[in-house]
Parts: structure tokens; C-alpha cells; sequence
């Protein structure tokens, strides 16, 4: 297996975008153009966009940059480089017109390779406040769908992107974190403890070479790369000017699918998600919904139903399970349909319970998990 | 001349010794009492007066001082009357003085000189011979109560002039059988479990709790059945034993007074308002007098409407619950009293009753938030059984009565004598801390396992780990089985609310 590589054309360029960065945030406010329209400049005409005057001198100083000295700076920092010309670049990501030079990234590159040829890369994002539904909602979507199988890639900001993550941890499952600055370091700097699990267990990534602070426009930015590596981007829940819906409009335009998960009509949390809805969006309750619009009809609920290892439980558990499967249930409902005394139903929905099979509610009920 | 006679004064539960020193002496006619005396001892002096005079003595026109020492400790209450009488009396020559060195007197009087009950008749009686005296004088209502104390002449003295009777010796004790029968209220007079139809998840966790004596809260929309369960938790408890039905009768009478002499079989049960305070609960006041929890000593504390109940009234609960006694520190001094009951707690899921996961729920949410907080704070954690109660089906309503209180108390009853045999007497798991059921209660592999999981997921408090402990440790019990497994663990922790979304 080759490892991750990038060639010194590629590197040059992701070091002039890194060097812009303070202008393009400067231009961005002035001249009113999206971060992903001066991406998609080449060097002289991004460089002539950001800074007319100078544009000479800049573009003179990155061809003149010293390649090798970037790829120590890489090593330096534990990262990998990878560019579009390597064979472990993500093939997804080249369909984007404006997909970055070069890859920076930690963590595993058995996961990196994975990323082009696994049909279940699910993208979901989602508000930074959510509500505990919510939450809880995108947790399990990122649990259950990785159990399944999925890739789960988000950006690793508060709320529902970390629960993502989180869910896909919990489950032992694959999960790719695309950040906003350099991605040697976490940001934002309170998701510590999850970028440092992704680290090990997952796969993190960023256009921007290490040292790279992020700047309101690389948030933007990187949600390109998100919507471009996600074959499904599923959005949680988001108001109706949030950033999430950027990266449900890219992945449209590179002709992804787009799942929403339905809100509270009114409700001004998940007005965005129902406007993405009212457009024609994938309607999204649980994984059993994105695992059918990724690999057809019907393919959602055996995926999900063999990764619950439904054969592995013993009899008894798995006529409870089924009993709840059919909705919510007290204890002594599913006493009476299994035909079970009292304890030993408590004992059996506790045991499901504690193996993530079923949830409790504060009534006491127990349910399948969202 | 100075005469002494010996009377009680009520401190919580306990009876403790009052001399009272009569002086009748040279002056201008005059009555006065001293001694830290409230109104109602004060007012002793007209009742005196009266009796005394309706009785044919004569009372003396000279001056009259009484002391009820020791001076330091509060006076109130009717109950000095008697010996005050009987003081005033051998002071002036009227009865024998010595009579007052054999007999403590106890009573109030009527002003026809009829004497009338006190309450504490049998703790009075039981400090009576820890004094050493040979017996206890008390008002006939009394006497049953009192005559319970083996190794003590109880006398049942219905009128002040009977005084005289008594110095002469020709007042017949009252005669006390060998040992007296328990013969009170029973459990079967208690309503009954069969009431309760269907709703086999209730029924178990109300064993449980009786089996390990363990708190209990009981949530639920209304008319769920939370009430009725509740209060037929006492017809599942094994009877009272003579020593702690002794107690039971003890706190009664200091409560009311005039107990009937029976000993009562069947438990306490409490049901105190939603409005109670924190000193209706744990007992107060000057002197002090039991609350709620010392009146359910050995028997059963039912809040309902947890939710609706002072935060203060609430908080005032957690010592008496862990210590099995409550504590009062005042200005008069330290008074400890008894309290080892059961708590149950039932509450609806939030004010308007539908529950916040019901989606039909109308409360506003900070109010909601705030009632959940009672339901889930400190006292919350420190409950053993936590379990939701649904409304039963039709079918169970109209459907055969359940199981009788009587099969279910025998299983709680082999239960129960299993974890005296591990323990030692009169214990049960629910009063055992955690190291001790770790050392003791045999549990397997798969519990700990289990128990591990349940930390891990539900967030179990340290406590609330050794509560599920307690639990698990008697649903084995209730089974008759050694060890503790997984199945146990996790019935258990069924048994234990989970905080909802």
C-alpha cells in the first residue's frame, strides 16, 4: 500500500490559500464573494481576487517556496499530506470543481482509503444548539448507522456534529472529522476529548496545512469537503440561516442526496430542516431511512436488523426485543404479550437496555432507540 | 414542712422526672408555682384549688409555694396536677407524706377533683422504674397503658380524694396478666392487596420494598393507583414484635394520650398534607413533640404528591431516613427520637399529570422543571424502589382480585428471616450500608458485570450503585437463592428511575 503523498505543485498551492487566509477573510467582507468561488480561482486569479495590488509578489514568493521544508513541518506535526494526483486522495472529493489541493490529515489511513470505495459514507450535520432531542436523535443516527456499516463524516463542531461523532465512537464504528483550521490541533478547542478519540479510532482532515488557524471563512469552506466526501449529507436539525444548509445546498449541487430529519411544525430550531424537506429532501426518522435511499428499498431495516446480531441473543431477549419493536411498551405489557412473570421482563428489558438495543423514557416506557 | 412528690415531664418521646416540692408555710394567703411553667401550669392553681375544696380537703390559707424542679427544663401541659395536689396535701399534714417516696403520681385534674388522662402514660411508667419506686398512680383511662411495664404496681386512681386510699394502702393495683397479648389492629384489618388488579410490575416492587424494608417512589399519572398500592404496603410487613410494638404504643400515647392499653400488631401508617412543614415532619417545638416520622416508627411514611411538598419539608427528611432517628438540637438541649420507617413517596410525572413524554403534557416548563427537581434531588437518590405506575387496562379492573396480602407477607416474612440470619436480628438489607453488602451478599460474576454496564450507562450515583445492591441482594432473598447474579442486578436497576430526556 502506498502511503499518503502530495507533490510539490499541490503543497505550494495549499500554502498560498494558508498565506491568503487573512485576506480572503478581509475580501470576503468587502468584495461579497463566497469563500468557495475564490477556491475555485486558480493561484494567479485568486491571488489577483484577494490581493491586487501584491498579487505579483505573493504568487512569486509561493513559487518559490520550499517544498521540503513544508513536508517537515507536516512530519513535524504527525500529519500525512495527500494531493489530488495521489491514488489515496478521495475519489469522491475530486468531483467538486473547487475540492482543495491537498489533504492534511491524522489518524487511520486504512479509513482514508476506505473513503472512496465504501457506498455508505453518511454526512451529518446539523445546529451547534441543539435540543436534547435532537442531540440524542444524531447520537443514535451516528451510533446505529455506523454499526451498520456507514462512515459517519462531520466537522466535529458543538451539538449535533459531536454527537455524531460520539454516536459513531460509542458504536466502535468509522468516523472522519473534516475541521475548519490546521488539522493538528482540535477546533474548536472545547471538542478536545472527542478529537483526540477521532485521532485514534477515526480519521481527521483539513485543507489547511498545519499552524493554520481557522477564520470564519474556512468553516464555510470545509463544509465543501464535507458535502463532497458524504454520498448522503443529513441534516438534524438547523435554523433556517444555519451553516448546515450550505453543506446540504453543496452536496445538492454535486448531486448528492440530501436527507432532512423532520421538525415540530413552527418551530423556528427546525425550520430549516422542514424548508429542506418542503424542497424535495429525503425525509430522515431513523437509519433505516438513509441506509434505503444510499442502497434502495428495504435495504435500511436488514442492514440494521443483522447489525443488531439479532441472532446472537437468546431467545428470551429477542421476544422482548421483538415485543418492543412494535412501539412503545411498559414493563407489564411486555410481560403479558412474552408471556413472562414481572422479573424476569424487567430483567430481560433491563439487560436490552444496558446492551443499547432498547431506551427507557421518564414514563417508563421502553422503545426502540431513534 | 416540705413535702416532694415525683411526676414526669414529656421530652420527645421520653418521660423525664419532674420533683415536685411543696412548701406550705407562714404568710399572707397565697399560691405560687415556679419552675419554668407555661400558662397551663399556672393555671394548675385554680384547678387545684377547686378539686381540692369539691373533695373534702381544705385548702390551706397560708402561703403556698410549689417548685417544679429540675428548674432548668420547660414545663406545660395539665399532667403536674395530680402530684401537685398530693404535694400540697403532705405539706399540710392532710395524707401521709411518706406515700409520695413509693408512688409516682401522673394526671390532671377535673374541678370536682375527677382525674383525667395524660399522654405518655407508658413512657412515664417505664422511667417510673428506672427510678426505683415502687409504683405509678395514673388516671384509670391510663392505666392499661401503664401496666404493660413489667415489675411495677400501676394504680388506677379515678378522684383526688382517693389519695387518702392510696397513703393507707387500700387501693388495689391494677392486676396485670403475665404478658399481655398483642391483640391490636392486625394486618388483617389493614385494607388488603387483592384490591389492587392487575399491574403485576406494582405488585413485585411493593414486595420487594416490604421484603427489604426498602423506600419506595411511586410515579404515575392519576388515578394510576398510586394511593391504593401505598396503603396496602402495611398489610405486606411481618407483624410487630412485642418490643417494637411497645415503642409503637409508647410514641402513640406521648402523641394523643389515653391509649387503650392495646398492643397493636399491624404498623404505623402516615399519610401527612402535602402543606406539612419541616417541623410537622421531624418533630419540634418547646418541649419538644414528635413529628410525622417518629409517629411512623416501624411502620409506613406515605408522601403523596411528593411534588407538591416544601423543598424544606423535603430536604428536613434526608437525616431522619439514613440515621433511623432524628435528632433535635434547641436551646432547652439535645433530644433524640426514633424513627425507622419505609418511606413512600407518589407523585405524578409533573403537575398537570400527563408526564413530559406523554406529548399531551400542558405545564409550563420552568414550573415542570422545578417540580422534576424535587422528584430527582437528594432525597430522590436516597430511595430505593423508584418505579412508574401506569393506569391499569379495563380488563385488568374488571378482571379477578389479585393475590392476598396473607401469601404475600409469608414470602416477605422468609425474606426477611434470611436476612437476619446473614445480618444479625432485626436488620434488613435496606439498612445496610455498601461495604458491608459487598462483604456479605454474595454476589456473582454476572452481577458485577451487570452493575458495571448500569454505571456506565445510567449513570448510577455511588449511592444510588449500593442502593441497587440493597435491592438485588433481596430479590435473591425473595427467591431463596445464595448467590446474586445478573438477573437480580438487572431487575434492580428496572427498580431504579432513569433520568428522561
Amino acid at each position: 500500500m502506498n502511503r499518503p503523498g502530495a507533490c510539490d505543485d499541490c503543497l505550494r498551492r495549499a500554502w498560498l490559500v494558508a498565506g491568503l487566509a487573512d485576506r480572503i477573510e478581509a475580501g470576503l467582507g468587502s468584495a461579497r464573494r463566497e469563500a468557495r468561488e475564490l477556491l475555485a480561482l486558480e493561484d494567479g486569479r485568486l491571488a489577483e481576487a484577494v490581493a491586487a495590488g501584491d498579487a505579483e509578489r505573493i504568487l512569486e514568493t509561493a513559487r518559490a517556496a520550499d517544498t521540503a521544508a513544508a513536508r517537515e513541518a507536516v512530519e513535524r506535526t504527525g500529519l500525512w499530506a495527500t494531493c489530488r494526483h495521489d491514488a489515496v486522495y478521495p475519489g469522491r472529493l475530486r468531483d467538486a470543481r473547487d475540492a482543495p489541493a491537498v489533504l492534511f490529515g491524522r489518524g487511520s489511513e486504512g479509513l482514508l482509503r476506505e473513503l472512496s470505495e465504501e457506498p455508505a459514507v453518511v454526512t451529518i450535520v446539523g445546529t451547534r444548539r441543539p435540543s436534547a432531542h435532537a442531540r440524542d436523535l444524531a447520537e443514535s443516527l451516528g451510533a446505529r448507522l455506523a454499526r451498520a456499516g456507514a462512515v459517519i463524516v462531520s466537522g466535529m463542531a458543538h451539538g449535533i456534529d459531536s454527537a455524531s461523532h460520539e454516536g459513531a465512537l460509542s458504536a466502535a464504528g468509522r468516523t472522519v472529522a473534516v475541521l475548519g483550521g490546521g488539522a493538528e490541533i482540535p477546533s474548536p478547542r472545547g471538542q478536545a476529548r472527542v478529537y483526540r478519540r477521532i485521532a485514534n479510532e477515526g480519521l481527521i482532515v483539513s485543507e489547511l496545512p498545519p499552524g493554520t488557524a481557522p477564520r470564519r471563512w474556512t468553516f464555510p469552506a470545509r463544509n465543501r469537503i464535507m458535502a463532497a466526501l458524504g454520498r448522503m449529507t443529513v441534516v438534524v436539525e438547523a435554523r433556517s440561516r444555519s451553516g448546515s444548509l450550505i453543506t446540504a445546498a453543496i452536496a445538492q449541487d454535486l448531486g448528492r442526496d440530501v436527507g432532512a430529519v423532520p421538525g415540530r411544525v413552527g418551530d423556528p430550531g427546525a425550520e430549516g430542516t422542514n424548508e429542506l424537506l418542503r424542497a424535495g429532501a429525503h425525509v430522515v426518522r431513523g437509519p433505516e431511512d438513509v441506509l434505503d435511499a444510499l442502497l434502495g428499498a428495504g435495504a435500511g431495516r436488514a442492514t440494521i436488523a443483522s447489525s443488531r446480531g439479532g441472532s446472537s441473543l437468546e431467545p428470551e431477549l429477542a421476544a422482548v426485543l421483538a415485543a418492543v419493536s412494535t412501539g412503545s411498551a411498559s414493563c407489564d405489557e411486555v410481560a403479558r404479550t412474552c408471556e413472562l412473570g414481572p422479573p424476569a421482563a424487567a430483567s430481560a428489558l433491563v439487560r436490552l437496555e444496558l446492551a443499547g438495543l432498547v431506551r427507557s423514557d421518564s414514563a417508563g416506557r421502553y422503545r426502540l432507540p431513534a | 414542712m416540705i413535702a416532694v412528690a415525683r411526676t414526669f415531664s414529656l421530652v420527645g418521646v421520653e418521660a423525664e422526672p419532674v420533683y415536685v416540692e411543696a412548701d406550705v408555710g407562714r404568710g399572707l394567703p397565697a399560691f405560687t408555682i415556679v419552675g419554668l411553667p407555661d400558662t397551663s401550669v399556672r393555671e394548675s392553681r385554680e384547678r387545684v384549688r377547686s378539686a381540692l375544696l369539691n373533695s373534702g380537703f381544705s385548702f390551706p390559707m397560708q402561703r403556698i409555694t410549689a417548685n417544679l424542679a429540675p428548674a432548668h427544663l420547660k414545663k406545660a401541659g395539665p399532667g403536674f396536677d395530680l402530684a401537685i395536689a398530693a404535694a400540697l396535701l403532705a405539706s399540710s399534714g392532710q395524707i401521709d407524706v411518706h406515700v409520695l417516696d413509693r408512688y409516682a403520681l401522673a394526671g390532671e385534674l377535673a374541678l370536682d377533683g375527677t382525674i383525667r388522662p395524660v399522654p405518655g402514660a407508658l413512657a412515664m411508667a417505664e422511667a417510673t422504674r428506672s427510678l426505683g419506686l415502687q409504683g405509678i398512680a395514673v388516671a384509670s383511662q391510663d392505666a392499661g397503658e401503664a401496666r404493660l411495664v413489667d415489675g411495677l404496681e400501676v394504680v388506677a386512681i379515678e378522684h383526688v380524694s382517693r389519695l387518702t386510699d392510696l397513703a393507707a394502702g387500700s387501693l388495689a393495683s391494677v392486676p396485670r396478666e403475665a404478658t399481655p397479648d398483642l391483640c391490636g389492629p392486625s394486618q388483617d384489618d389493614a385494607p388488603d392487596l387483592e384490591d389492587l388488579r392487575g399491574q403485576p410490575t406494582l405488585r413485585r416492587a411493593l414486595e420487594i420494598a416490604a421484603a427489604g424494608g426498602h423506600s419506595m417512589l411511586l410515579t404515575g399519572p392519576p388515578g394510576a393507583g398510586k394511593t391504593l398500592a401505598a396503603r396496602r404496603l402495611p398489610s405486606l410487613l411481618p407483624p410487630l414484635e412485642r418490643g417494637e410494638a411497645l415503642e409503637v404504643l409508647r410514641i402513640a400515647g406521648a402523641c394523643r394520650g389515653a391509649g387503650n392499653g392495646i398492643l397493636p400488631v399491624g404498623r404505623p401508617f402516615r399519610a401527612p398534607h402535602h402543606s406539612a412543614s419541616a417541623r410537622a415532619l421531624i418533630g419540634g417545638g418547646s418541649p419538644p413533640r414528635p413529628g410525622e416520622v417518629t409517629r411512623a416508627h416501624r411502620g409506613v411514611l406515605f408522601l403523596d404528591e411528593l411534588g407538591e411538598f416544601r423543598r424544606d419539608s423535603l430536604e428536613a427528611l434526608r437525616q431522619p431516613l439514613e440515621r433511623g432517628s432524628v435528632t433535635l438540637a434547641r436551646a432547652g438541649g439535645v433530644v433524640s427520637m426514633p424513627c425507622s420507617f419505609m418511606l413512600v413517596a407518589a407523585s405524578n410525572p409533573c403537575p398537570c399529570g400527563h408526564g413530559r413524554d406523554s406529548g399531551r403534557c400542558e405545564c409550563n416548563p420552568a414550573f415542570a422543571a422545578r417540580y422534576a427537581s424535587k422528584l430527582s434531588g437528594a432525597l430522590a437518590d436516597r430511595i430505593d424502589v423508584q418505579i412508574q405506575v401506569d393506569r391499569p387496562s379495563a380488563a385488568a379492573l374488571s378482571g379477578d382480585p389479585g393475590e392476598p396480602s396473607r401469601r404475600v407477607r409469608d414470602r416477605v416474612r422468609q425474606a426477611r428471616e434470611r436476612q437476619e440470619s446473614r445480618l444479625g436480628p432485626g436488620r434488613c438489607n435496606s439498612a445496610t450500608e455498601g461495604p458491608e453488602l459487598r462483604r456479605t451478599g454474595c454476589f456473582d460474576e454476572g452481577a458485577g458485570a451487570a452493575l458495571e454496564l448500569g454505571h456506565a450507562q445510567l449513570g448510577l450515583s455511588g449511592r444510588g450503585w449500593d442502593r441497587v445492591l440493597g435491592v438485588a441482594r433481596t430479590i435473591a432473598d425473595l427467591g431463596g437463592e445464595a448467590q446474586v447474579t445478573g438477573l437480580h442486578v438487572s431487575e434492580a436497576l428496572n427498580l431504579r428511575r432513569r433520568g428522561g430526556p
